[in-house]
């Protein structure tokens, strides 16, 4: 387009102008860029981990040592304490803490999303979802590293690994298309009031004792309506991951909540974001 | 067809947390810096470009000179497309890069090879591209077996030979530049100014601002002069230097 047709046609310019600035399409464009450029999130995301762990002898195997050790002392403290049969419980804690590990730290980290990756904000004009897609793609390599764990566990309580175990997958995919409109949310609400950052992580940190994660369901008291848990949507999130690999088949309520948060939660992220996405590295 | 326009392009930037504005503050500013207003009571406001308006075609090799804070940093990110104008409208038509940071995405505990791959990456090459250009920048940088040592050990000299070899490689329409990149010593020096000027001279629209008279007298047939975040003077650079720099 040359200047001159701008000039004779004003309207139109501000059309594009419009159309280029926000708006769900905007959105859908950056979203769409993110996955052409799907490499350079994957080669960061990886790069992230390997800074982290580089000379040190068990390299990223500190995630799944760590982890190990602490679902064995939580384990064994709370399981004396539920009066709970190792057998079960740690299955169970093992599946619930690894699943909500992964769950709050990509929460978090997205948070920081696009606050931490100021430097290439400024500096190259990159989609700016690539960088949502890395800091996930980062916590699932994390979380690839932890799940180790669980037919290890498995194995000492002379446990097996149920055939529904593989519908952690599509549950695993579930959760991810819902922690990801949710980073993207909370990644442009932190870069604009930082102070949501402490707000979200304070609030994970109390949902942790509220999402049956190290109590199960069935230890609650009569008295206490199953509604606890049953209205909050991170349970059903995390149930769609724990109950295949505890070989339990997740109730159709799990799917379908998390089916309609994933849905309400995507078309809200995409006119959110494309309404701001332009003033991300202003905030900045 | 690669062009840039803007059109009554205003950038003004929220400071959030904005520091008592006192006389002297206000005294000071009027010195340095874009204008700062106030929009509220909590809201400040530092306008950075202010109506600006220009259209860059092909074979365009901009010069961009103004004082500390004039915009030109913003102005540069304008075009490269990292901030949309908060008022106006930008249109970049064409594949950009801008050398401004050259080590971005380079990381130290890796070896010389893998920082290649990683600052391409970062510059938006695809792994074929940088498969294909590997060798060609490991030659020039001239590390030799240093290229299989971690990054961190090399002398400060060696790291912006990698960075700017591998910065350099790319091709694109549009190239956005602040200062010149020269580095390392009299041999390479030569070497890299030869690559550059390469560079330069593929690219169908170059900005590039500098503070150096002499440097845009040589790659320059534009010259833009920005003040106080506006357009003081858009001409030839024999028009437009000795009006900035004084005749002498």
């Amino acid at each position: 387009m040359t200047s001159e047709a701008i000039s004779l046609n004003p309207p139109r310019s501000e059309t594009i102008r419009a159309m280029n600035k926000s708006g769900v399409r905007v959105a859908l464009a950056d979203i769409i860029e993110s996955f052409i450029k799907w490499r350079v999130a994957f080669i960061f995301g990886w790069q992230d981990i390997a800074q982290r762990y580089r000379r040190s002898r068990l390299g990223a195997f500190w995630l799944t040592l760590s982890m190990l050790v602490f679902i064995g002392a939580i384990g064994s403290v709370f399981g004396a304490l539920f009066r709970a049969s190792m057998a079960e419980f740690l299955p169970y804690l093992c599946a619930s803490i690894i699943t909500w590990n992964f769950l709050s730290t990509t929460l978090n980290e997205g948070c920081n999303t696009f606050v931490g990756s100021q430097g290439i904000i400024l500096q190259v004009r990159m989609p700016l979802f690539m960088h949502v897609i890395r800091m996930m793609w980062r916590n699932m390599i994390i979380l690839a590293h932890n799940i180790i764990i669980f037919p290890l566990v498995v194995l000492v309580v002379g446990g097996s690994i149920e055939w529904t175990a593989i519908l952690a997958i599509p549950g695993l995919v579930l959760l991810c298309l819902n922690l990801s409109w949710m980073s993207l949310g909370f990644a442009l609400i932190c870069t604009r009031f930082r102070d949501m950052t402490q707000v979200v992580a304070n609030l994970l940190q109390v949902m942790f004792y509220f999402t049956p994660v190290m109590w199960m369901t069935k230890t609650l008291p009569d008295h206490v309506s199953s509604l606890m848990y049953q209205l909050n949507p991170l349970y059903h999130l995390i149930q769609l991951i724990r109950a295949p690999l505890l070989g339990q088949n997740p109730d159709a309520l799990s799917w379908i909540v998390a089916l309609g948060t994933a849905v309400a939660g995507w078309a809200w992220a995409l006119v959110f974001f494309g309404k701001y996405r332009w003033r991300v590295a202003y905030w900045i | 067809m690669t062009f840039i326009q803007l059109q009554n392009v205003s950038v003004e930037f929220p400071v959030f947390n904005p520091p008592s504005r006192s006389l002297k503050n206000r005294v000071l500013s009027i010195a340095t810096g874009g204008r700062i207003e106030r929009k509220s009571d909590r809201l400040v406001i530092v306008s950075s470009l202010d109506d600006v308006s220009l259209t860059l075609r092909e074979g365009d090799r901009v010069g961009l000179v103004g004082h500390n804070g004039s915009g030109k940093t913003t102005l540069l990110q304008v075009l490269s497309g990292i901030y949309s104008p908060t008022r106006g409208e930008a249109i970049i038509n064409g594949t950009c890069t801008s050398l401004i940071n050259i080590s971005l995405g380079i990381d130290p505990d890796v070896t010389g090879y893998e920082n290649i791959r990683l600052r391409a990456a970062m510059m938006g090459m695809s792994p074929r591209e940088i498969s294909a250009k590997l060798e060609e920048i490991a030659e020039f940088t001239g590390l030799g077996d240093f290229l299989d040592m971690p990054f961190r050990i090399y002398s400060s000299g060696m790291q912006l030979r990698l960075a700017f070899a591998t910065s350099t490689a790319v091709r694109p329409e549009i190239l956005i530049m602040d200062e010149w990149l020269s580095t390392g010593d009299e041999d390479f020096r030569e070497r890299a100014n030869q690559r550059m000027t390469e560079l330069v001279d593929s690219t169908k629209i170059l900005v590039l601002a500098s503070h150096e008279r002499n440097l845009l007298t040589n790659n320059c047939n534009r010259v833009i002069w920005l003040d106080h975040g506006k357009v003081r003077m858009d001409s030839s650079p024999e028009e437009v230097l000795p009006a900035y720099f004084g005749s002498a």
